[in-house]
């Protein structure tokens, strides 16, 4: 404190000129400290500290200036309020360093890599700053307004929860919910020519969608057409936007769901499952078509073998065939050898009863 | 001077609050966003920052600017694009189908003079335009059939909507910039029920076709199978259809009365006569 009541005292000196603004020195100060008497610095107060009677005959300036001094005291210079000098020449002081501070405030400006700084003099666009330190004039003279051009930012249109339906060009409805992802490309229209930029982004990419839909069948939506779409609507928003003036990039569009309404869900998966059940039979007709085909060659090439075999000696090999399967057949039947005519051979038919009636014929 | 302040400083700072106020009152700071229509005693004199439109921001107008204080009052006016938003419109087709419509337009202020004369506020501007743009939206797509209502932006609706509604817009000082449709929905109830039912026979219709196309696929494998492998017995059998009918007259004897592995027939009894051909050599009897 007692530093600072010597820097007061010198400041006190700097200004000692006796005829600040605020008037009248010369009020008898009783308990004036170091910093004396008459001066009357350009804020301050003649050195008629504090301790005045309250009742002083004096008018009513007089009384006003006594009350300012008074609050100053109290805000200012806390503690020492009403010890005289020192209070008067922080106030400077402090004035001095708000004022730097003031003018580094507003006159350097940090722009971070992904902002830009857009710099209206009196109202009036001037310049954008790049990132890193932009100085422009103080500011009520320049104004900076830091906007982030490169953070990507997403509207959802359409919720996944509710329907958002939507005719399609062959006039059904589908339930659509998308993400319109988008940032600023030039920030001082973006900040100057729209009056409602957010508004009008997600308008416009309500429109867009519903337009661009329309042209499209429903299988195209809610199947192959989904890519095509989401390029299509950011062509139309971009170009609206453009219109617009808004400076505004749009950097895609994501279908997040396109599906049938849930009133008629039932009916498209009674199509899928249509679509397993067809293949199933197609899947089938394949194994048969296999199977038959691999036999057939099994066959045909088993006879060519064999007949390739026959063709050198055709004679043998027939006779040969003959007995080999004619001994396999008898060697396992009940064989009776009958000299005809004029026998009658009783026949012993227990074997035959014995037979299931379902092969009768042999 | 210094004396009149040591003397009424209650008077003369007041003097110098009235002093600063009339200086800044004095010259207007004119924002980009703005433009102004400087009125003395209710008598418009002067335009500040007027839209022009190949100059977009940075002009000449926006900045600081003067006017005499307590004697010219200033009117702000939007100098950005504005918005008018049409509450839902239903909308009779030519084939006498309804569709509810929601739809904005965007719109300037480009005769800022004209505009503070007719409407006075931006907010009236757009109250006056919204239930022309109804209007003018139901009157062209109600000349339209249905199908054509789905896309209007293909046949220049939108833009003769568009011109329509700035004949009524430049009235007002303002330009209208673009008519779009947000949504175009079947009203709820009979029209968007019946929609559900003509898409659920659709896909039920969808439904038999795929199946049956599946069993049509599947036969014509089947067939296809069949006709090779005919094709492939007859090309191997076909060398020689005498030898063909013994070695199958072969197999069948072999696999009717030993089987094929899988399953034994039945026990057979063959009753044979001497003169059988297996057992001709059984007699003995020569050649």
């Amino acid at each position: 404190m007692s530093i600072l009541s010597g820097l007061g005292a010198r400041a006190a000196g700097l200004f000692a000129d006796n005829k600040g603004p605020w008037g009248p020195t010369g009020d008898d100060g009783h308990d004036s400290p170091s910093s004396d008497g008459d001066s009357g610095g350009p804020w301050g107060d003649p050195p008629k500290r504090g301790r005045r009677p309250v009742n002083a005959p004096s008018g009513s300036p007089v009384s006003f200036e006594d009350f300012l001094r008074r609050s100053k005291a109290r805000f200012g210079s806390g503690g020492s309020g009403f010890s005289g000098g020192p209070d008067r020449s922080i106030f400077i002081w402090a004035g001095v360093a708000l004022g730097l501070l003031w003018l580094l405030l507003t006159t350097v400006h940090r722009i971070a890599p992904e902002e830009r700084g857009v710099v209206t003099r009196f109202g009036r666009y001037s310049h954008t700053l790049g990132p890193g330190i932009g100085l422009t004039l103080p500011v009520p003279i320049d104004k900076v307004r830091k906007i982030d051009v490169e953070n990507i930012r997403a509207i959802d249109l359409g919720t996944t929860g509710e329907e958002t339906l939507m005719l399609t060009g062959d006039q059904n409805i589908v339930d659509i919910a998308y993400s319109v992802r988008w940032n600023i490309r030039d920030p001082e229209l973006y900040l100057f020519e729209l009056a409602q930029p957010d508004e009008t982004i997600r308008q416009v990419g309500e429109s867009a969608m519903r337009a661009v839909v329309s042209g499209f069948s429903l299988n195209d939506t809610i199947g192959e057409g989904r890519g095509d779409i989401e390029t299509r609507v950011q062509d139309v928003m971009q170009r609206v936007l453009n219109n617009y003036h808004a400076g505004v990039r749009i950097q895609g569009i994501a279908i997040k769901q396109a599906d049938p309404p849930a009133a008629v869900n039932d009916a498209f998966k009674e199509v899928s499952a249509a679509q397993q059940e067809a293949q199933s039979y197609i899947n089938q007709a394949r194994a048969y078509a296999l199977q038959l085909t691999a036999k057939a060659q099994g066959e045909a090439t088993a006879f060519d073998k064999v007949y390739a075999q026959y063709r050198l000696s055709p004679d043998v090999t027939r006779r040969r065939m003959y007995y080999e399967t004619m001994e396999r057949v008898l060697s396992n039947v009940d064989k009776t050898i009958v000299e005809a005519p004029g026998v009658v051979p009783y026949l012993a038919l227990p074997d035959i009863k014995k037979a299931p009636p379902r092969e009768p014929a042999q | 001077m210094i004396e009149l302040v040591r003397r009424r400083p209650l008077l003369t700072g007041f003097l110098a609050l009235m002093l600063l106020f009339v200086m800044i009152s004095s010259f207007p700071i004119v924002p980009e966003t703005k433009q102004a229509v400087v009125v003395r005693f209710g008598k418009p004199v002067r335009i500040l920052n007027q839209y022009k439109p190949n100059h977009l921001i940075g002009g000449p107008g926006a900045g600081l600017s003067w006017r005499i204080p307590f004697v010219e009052n200033i009117q702000w006016i939007d100098k950005r694009v504005l918005d008018v938003d049409m509450e839902r419109q239903q909308v009779l087709s030519t084939d006498q189908l309804r569709l509810e419509v929601d739809a904005f337009a965007r719109y300037r202020i480009t005769n800022p003079l004209r505009m503070y004369i007719r409407a006075r506020t931006e907010d009236r501007v757009s109250e006056a335009l919204r239930p022309i743009l109804g209007s003018e939206l139901r009157n062209e797509l109600g000349k339209r059939p249905f199908a054509a209502l789905l896309s209007p932006e293909r046949q220049g609706v939108m833009e003769n909507v568009r011109r329509g509604l700035d004949r009524v817009a430049r009235q007002y000082g303002a330009e209208i910039i673009d008519v779009r449709i947000k949504k175009a929905d079947l009203p709820d109830g009979t029209p968007l029920q019946s929609a559900y039912d003509r898409m659920r026979t659709a896909r039920l219709q969808e439904a038999r076709s795929i199946r049956a196309q599946g069993a049509k696929q599947a036969q014509i494998i089947r067939a296809e199978a069949d006709a090779e492998a005919a094709k492939t017995y007859a090309a191997s059998f076909g060398k020689d259809p005498g030898f063909y009918d013994f070695y199958r007259a072969m197999q069948s004897y072999q696999t009717t009365f030993i089987g094929d592995g899988a399953e034994r027939p039945a026990p057979t009894t063959i009753i044979l006569s001497p003169q059988n051909d297996y057992l001709k050599e059984f007699t003995g009897r020569a050649r």
